[in-house]
């Protein structure tokens, strides 16, 4: 199945500098009882953005009209918790591209990937800094460059360098999933199981 | 140079490893339930493709079920119509299901282990973060999301990245009125809910070794609430024990073949760990969360850490889930009036569980300030509770004994605690609106548990034995 084709995206930020982020937030269970993939960011952090009304709470950040960014800057260990792929699911229904923390929770961040979605690891003073930036700024514009590996403040900032296993960076720049190649290996999945298992 | 319990199993099951790739894992025993698969079916049937194993894959529904008039249709359109889903899934691809009603029917990390699906030396997934709970006989298992789920559906196999190794040793011997959840919930408030994040974990020491299965399970299942991909622990006779003569453990000459081949998976002597962390069983207390992720326990006696005692980093959350709970920093939780005591969850509600709840509560009655909900983990223990005339020690003692299911642990079905009230949990998880909107949640042991019950606030279960 292919995917969008990931290279390099430059767009505005919306911070949320909570820590430990866990997946019960960023979509409750209550909302997890659709069986589509589509449809769940109308529930991105539901608790934190509607009163129990249903009323949007002017203090959040995802209320705010002006933010429009499609990169999402969190604080450290976002998505622990829940193994829920759902949460990947709203946040990328909701538009964002790219995630930046200085940790993510595992699950999660193997669930972003299978989305199409870019988790970013950065130094924790790095993450500072980017919440400072966006606090002088908040219409500041990040550059997120793949296929380079690394992000960049506009204009000019200081290129910070990024990890990303290269596999996984090859199938979001051509929008492979991993289903695509595990199909292709089916046969010789067969026989190593009737090797292991035999009778 | 020697290899870790983890290494052995791993290393049996790659399928395919080449340089740059994640491994490809081999996956022999798939579990599944309602809430995590319906889009990994629908992604088959776009692609016109079946279940590529299908004896390897067992079905139950959990986290949708209510836990009253089970026999009845589900109240709840939503609920309802994902599990009615489940079961169209499974008749569609050719999959058992353990559906309502079934004997077998559970929590899945219940039911994996008690029927003896679960053995020593298997690799073991399931779209659900507590399949690290598997880990206790022996095993590699871990969560994953539905993505991966279609992945193994499809093709039994996953890739993966083979993850740092940590030994977690826990030595000497446990106080009276401690038992493994102060353990776990110990561990997990020294090296806070990130700590285990990119390592899987092996629990050892002699603390362990002492600990019965359905104990083992308990720690291994919480793994994911300091991070870990997963936990395991070596086998041994208490898991040959265990297993031997369930449903589906191997049976006669069988089984002696698999026990001999069992004895070899314990990590070697010289094997080497990634980090090792050791804790001294004697220092643990009943513990008892206060804040809004698992790492945020303390000692029952002990304190709320004052914001002083926080790191200047984390103040900001530490306040706002302190708000969130309505609790001041500094102050003690003993004592601390609560609205609900829940006995249940993947985490705590085995036949032991309520055993231990059972025994300290015959005789006694629950605080009238309080509700008591007990939520057995299957059928099958709900079955054996009965046996036992563990029921009517709970009502007895005032405390409902409710049908099996999820239930109050995540507040996905009927069961939720309401808005902005307290709720004393053996459940995992802690998260704002967890177990409801607004509902503040402590996690403790099933003994501290029982405590409350009966004090209607939280209490020092030593006291009181």
């Amino acid at each position: 199945m292919n995917r969008k084709e990931f290279k390099r995206m430059v767009s505005a930020m919306v911070p949320l500098p909570a820590e430990n982020v866990d997946t019960d937030q960023i979509i409750p269970a209550r909302f997890l009882k659709s069986t589509t993939r589509t449809g769940f960011g109308e529930n991105l952090f539901r608790d934190w953005r509607y009163d129990a009304e249903g009323n949007p709470r002017k203090d959040f950040i995802l209320n705010d009209p002006s933010r429009t960014g499609k990169i999402l800057v969190a604080g450290k260990n976002f998505g622990c918790g829940s193994s829920r792929e759902h949460a990947a699911w709203a946040i990328a229904d909701y538009g964002f591209a790219v995630l930046i923390s200085s940790f993510f929770g595992d699950i999660f961040k193997n669930n972003a990937l299978n989305n199409g979605i870019l988790p970013i690891q950065v130094p924790d003073a790095y993450l500072r800094f980017l919440f400072g930036e966006i606090a002088r700024d908040p219409g500041v514009e990040l550059a997120a460059d793949l296929e380079h590996q690394f992000i960049q403040v506009l204009p000019g900032g200081d290129q910070q360098p990024f990890d990303i296993n290269p596999y996984k960076k090859s199938c979001l720049i051509n929008g492979y999933d991993d289903l695509d190649y595990l199909l292709s290996l089916r046969p010789e999945i067969g026989r190593f199981e009737a090797a292991r298992y035999p009778g | 140079m020697g290899r870790t319990l983890f290494d052995k199993i791993w290393d049996a099951h790659v399928v395919k490893s080449q340089e740059g790739f994640p491994d490809v894992l081999f996956i022999d025993t798939h579990f599944i339930h309602e809430v995590t698969s319906p889009q990994a079916f629908n992604g088959l049937r776009s692609r016109g493709i079946g279940v590529f194993m299908p004896d390897r894959t067992r079905a139950t529904v959990d986290h949708n079920v209510p836990t009253l008039d089970q026999d009845k249709p589900i109240k709840e359109a939503m609920s309802r119509f994902q599990v009615d889903t489940m079961t169209r899934n499974c008749r569609d691809f050719g999959l058992e299901l353990y559906g309502l009603g079934h004997p077998y029917q559970g929590i899945v990390h219940v039911i994996g282990p008690e029927l003896g699906i679960t053995q020593p030396g298997m690799t073991i997934v399931c779209g659900d973060s507590h399949t690290s709970t598997h880990g206790a006989l022996g095993t590699i298992a871990f969560g994953i999301g539905t993505s991966e789920v279609e992945q193994v559906l499809a093709t039994q196999c996953l890739l993966q990245q083979k993850p740092k190794r940590m030994q977690i040793r826990i030595d000497g011997r446990l106080r009276q009125g401690v038992v493994s959840k102060d353990i776990i919930l110990h561990i997990i408030s020294r090296i806070s809910s990130s700590g285990g994040t990119g390592f899987f974990v092996e629990y050892a020491g002699d603390a362990i070794r002492a600990l019965s299965m359905e104990a083992r399970m308990t720690i291994c299942n919480m793994s994911i609430e300091m991070g870990a991909r997963g936990g395991m622990i070596a086998p041994d006779d208490t898991t040959y024990n265990y297993l031997s003569g369930r449903p589906f453990a191997p049976k006669g000459a069988a089984w002696d073949q698999a026990v001999a081949a069992w004895r070899r998976l314990p990590s070697d002597e010289d094997a080497e760990f990634d980090r090792t962390l050791q804790f001294d069983a004697a220092g643990i207390e009943p513990m008892v969360t206060y804040g809004t992720n698992p790492g945020m326990g303390i000692g029952v006696t002990g304190h709320i850490p004052t914001l002083e005692e926080v790191e200047p980093s984390e103040r900001n959350s530490f306040s706002k889930s302190l708000d969130y709970m309505a609790l001041q920093p500094g102050s003690r939780l003993l004592g601390k009036k609560l609205d609900y005591v829940f006995i249940g969850s993947c985490t705590n509600s085995r036949i032991e569980d309520l055993r231990m709840v059972a025994e300290f509560v015959r005789g006694k009655k629950k605080a009238e300030n309080l509700e008591v909900w007990i939520v057995p983990g299957s059928k099958q223990v709900e079955k054996q509770a009965i046996q036992e005339g563990l029921d009517q020690v709970f009502s007895a003692a005032g405390f409902s004994l409710r049908g099996p299911g999820c239930s109050a642990c995540l507040g996905m079905n009927e069961d939720k605690i309401p808005a902005g009230k307290y709720c004393l949990s053996t459940s995992n998880r802690n998260f704002e609106g967890r177990q409801g909107p607004q509902a503040r949640t402590f996690l403790a042991s099933p003994l501290t548990a029982a405590a409350a019950a009966v004090t209607g606030c939280i209490s020092d279960v030593r006291e009181m034995i």
